[in-house]
């Protein structure tokens, strides 16, 4: 039994677990019952879990629950509402830019990060800051744009 | 009333109150056997519901692909929902206006050609009045069955369809939403892994079931029923972490191994085949030709690869088996999991629920069928199974490795004048249904190994499906050699054969057009008898600026494609620019399509995209 203390989107949380080698992502889902940081492959290697851990992007399926311990971690549920979209979720729904949507909430992390360090980017900077992301059903272009057209809004980076 | 004969799902399911309710007021629910897949039908599916009823698109709600609740509508598969699916809805739904417009008249008084409907609302000569579908409902009975005569909107008349909606689905995704199976928990729930049989007939040797448990550092159970191992417990890292370890502790009899040389797609030519003729027979020629041209194409196995593992969940308690699965088919599944379990399939509800992308048949149905094994054996306890990474890519089903051997003889123009084209194919379909459930093979009495089979031609075929090229050709034909014995298990994945023929026939024509020093474009529309098949190729053609030949020197060259899907569906021609120095980069890509009626423009695009993407991957 181990005891961790973390921030979860600002709000400061305390889990036991068995096993202190326990993913985050698994500690998200199954504990504090976020599961919008979606389990892809268990691998490290789809991006569909991708978390903010203190700001930067990180793969949290094998990331161990120890290894957070004091950290501040953000979310998909931690970016916006549907009462109060954040820039990038309003504007993968204007861009449609999804078909499954199950890579989405790890891309928008993805986005959200660059947005954070960049707030203007390029359209080859998106794509690099979304390499670790993989979107099998071919929504690359839709989401590029959208990444795009969230970059115009004021409140993109915050 | 009698009208013309119903067809597909509404004959199948000819009672309206399958297909349409009246819940509360101002709300519908609408039922589909098709089932959302990440290609957005349930969108569309609604768009003509709201269109053929004249009332909001906002005001329904869809409940799909369950087998207490839904029309059974087969498998979601084959770019068939709009095509059967949605004519089958559109259809029911004329007939339940019908019912409430003839119902109206007798209330008001007045003839049916007085009325309209407006959201809802009855409208007598354009004015409201005081009745709309949910005053009427009580006194309307939707057991009454589709008589097929109801007559449909006009296509003219359209407001909802052919508008670009955006996706229902998206929201809840973007905002991070539990909208997949693998976000489902119920309390009490269990995780599970199956330990599986490295190949089919394999029989396990011995079980180090300490050694197993060690590695799990918690309490895990072990089920096993003949050959079918699982690892059940609690903790799901406990459980995948037995599982891991399971793999070296338990030791295998009866496993053929494969050799590399096996995962090529020229192997197929040495393999024993089950052969026929399509279309016209060998060339009788009275005077041979001169010129012939041939090539050979290949491509390998190809997995899904979908974004996640598959995952089900299901739970037996007091005699009923329910299972969660994003599978294709709910109906083949109950059907298949039945048969398997030895239970009457009215024991059994399969519920769909979404899951990642789905492009054909992957682990979904095996990963239902281990879930629902488990179930049966721990009554009462909800068992959740979610393949490994790993599991997926071993063992869930892969599109065939195919080859394709094109001759032709040439005319005195360079042009095609007689065409064969030789085939090598695993069976494209062994969808569930056909008693093909993974786990199933493992259990003490397995059911026996059915004659592998491809897609009959009725419905596209599978090896065959365009294999035939559409263009101006005096004499052709295929000549399908089924392979009936591939090293993996092989089935169904986006268009079946059509991607591998499609790819051979264009490169061929290619090859002829440079052989005859004429440009592609040209050469391919001076072939084309089908004027919506010109058009597509002209257009994509002038959306790219095409131009006969990139400069010299420059690295850059364009090629195009052309096809309509199993020769009688949607067109579409594609320019692609690609770029080649040390690697080769795809520059640009321009489709042109004509699918005919389109109920969302939107959706549509998206999905060429889709396919235009994953194609060049």
């Amino acid at each position: 039994m181990a005891t961790i203390n973390l921030t979860v989107n600002g709000r400061a949380v305390r889990v036991t677990v068995a096993n202190e080698e326990t993913p985050l992502l698994a500690v998200l889902r199954d504990e504090l019952h976020l599961v919008g940081t979606r389990f892809g492959c268990g691998l490290e290697q789809c991006g569909c879990c991708m978390v903010l851990l203190d700001g930067a992007p990180t793969k949290s399926c094998a990331k161990p629950i120890w290894s957070v311990a004091g950290k501040s971690v953000v979310t998909v549920e931690g970016l916006g509402t549907p009462e109060r979209p954040h820039p990038l979720q309003q504007a993968l729904l204007d861009a449609q830019a999804g078909q499954c949507g199950y890579c989405l909430s790890g891309i928008l992390i993805s986005a959200k990060a660059l947005l954070d360090r960049n707030p203007n980017p390029t359209r080859a900077e998106i794509a690099r800051a979304l390499d670790d992301n993989i979107c099998r059903c071919g929504s690359h272009n839709r989401i590029l744009r959208a990444v795009e057209q969230a970059a115009q809004h004021p409140a993109a980076a915050r | 009333m009698t009208g013309p004969a119903l067809t597909g799902a509404l004959a199948d399911h000819p009672a309206l109150e399958r297909w349409v309710a009246f819940p509360a007021p101002g709300k519908v629910t609408v039922y589909s056997g098709k089932v959302e897949i990440g290609q957005g039908v349930l969108t569309a599916l609604v768009q003509l519901a709201a269109e053929e009823l004249d009332i909001a698109a906002s005001r329904i709600t869809i409940e799909a692909g369950d087998t207490d609740l839904t029309p059974n509508e087969g498998f979601t598969a084959g770019s068939q929902s709009m095509q059967f699916g949605g004519v089958a809805l559109r259809q029911a739904c004329a007939e339940v206006r019908a019912l409430f417009l003839d119902h109206a008249a007798r209330v008001l008084g007045c003839s049916e050609a007085e009325l309209a409907i407006d959201d809802g609302r009855i409208l007598r000569n354009g004015r409201p009045t005081a009745e709309d579908y949910w005053t009427l409902a009580p006194s309307v009975s939707l057991a009454a069955k589709a008589s097929g005569g109801a007559p449909r909107k006009a296509t003219a008349h359209y407001r909802i369809v052919g508008r670009s909606e955006a996706r229902l689905d998206l929201p809840a995704k973007v905002f991070g939403a539990p909208v997949f199976i693998h976000d489902i928990a119920f309390d009490g729930m269990v995780h599970a892994r199956a330990v599986r049989q490295p190949r089919r007939n394999a029989a396990i040797a011995s079980v180090d079931e300490a050694a197993i448990r060690r590695a799990a550092r918690t309490a895990i159970e072990i089920v096993r029923l003949g050959n079918f191992l699982a690892i059940v417990g609690a903790d799901e890292t406990a459980v995948e972490a037995a599982a891991v370890a399971a793999e070296s502790h338990v030791t295998w009899s009866g496993v053929e191994p494969l050799n590399p040389q096996q995962e090529q797609a020229s192997s197929l030519l040495q393999q024993p085949t089950i052969d026929r003729v399509v279309g016209t027979a060998a060339a009788t020629e009275a005077a041979p030709r001169t010129a012939y041209h041939e090539a050979t194409y290949t491509r390998g196995y190809l997995a899904h690869a979908s974004i996640a593992p598959s995952c089900a969940l299901a739970e037996y308690r007091d005699g009923r088996l329910t299972v969660w699965t994003h599978a294709q088919g709910v109906f083949p599944l109950r059907a298949a999991l039945a048969q398997s379990l030895q239970l009457d399939p009215a024991q059994v509800s399969v519920r769909h629920v979404q899951g990642p992308g789905c492009y054909g048949h992957n682990g979904a149905d095996d990963v239902a069928a281990d879930a629902a094994i488990i179930a049966m054996r721990m009554p009462g306890t909800p068992i959740r199974v979610r393949w490994r990474r790993e599991e997926e890519f071993a063992f869930e089903p892969v599109s065939p490795a195919m080859v394709v051997k094109v001759r032709a003889a040439l005319d005195d123009a360079g042009r095609p004048a007689d065409w064969t084209a030789e085939i090598w194919s695993g069976a494209h379909s062994t969808r569930p249904g056909s008693g093909n459930l993974l786990a199933a093979q493992a259990l003490p009495d397995p059911p026996p190994e059915l004659p592998s089979a491809d897609v009959p031609d009725a419905a596209g075929g599978g090896a065959v499906r365009n294999g035939t090229p559409l263009y101006d050709i005096a004499t052709k034909r295929v000549i399908h050699h089924l392979v009936p014995e591939t090293p993996l298990r092989t089935s169904a994945l986006r268009g079946l054969g059509a991607m591998p023929n499609v790819f051979a026939i264009e490169c061929f024509i290619d090859e002829l057009a440079e052989r005859a020093g004429r440009d592609p474009v040209e050469y391919r529309l001076a072939i084309t008898p089908d004027p919506r098949a010109r058009a597509v190729i002209a257009r994509a053609a002038a959306m790219s600026g095409w131009q006969a030949g990139m400069p010299a020197g420059s690295g850059r060259g364009r090629g195009i494609g052309f096809a309509r899907y199993k020769d009688r569906a949607a067109y579409a021609a594609v320019v692609v620019e690609l770029e080649a120095d040390e690697t080769i980069r795809l520059v640009k890509m321009w489709c042109a399509a004509d699918a005919g009626l389109v109920v969302n423009p939107d959706g549509a695009v998206n999905q060429l995209e889709g396919n235009m993407i994953q194609s060049a991957s």
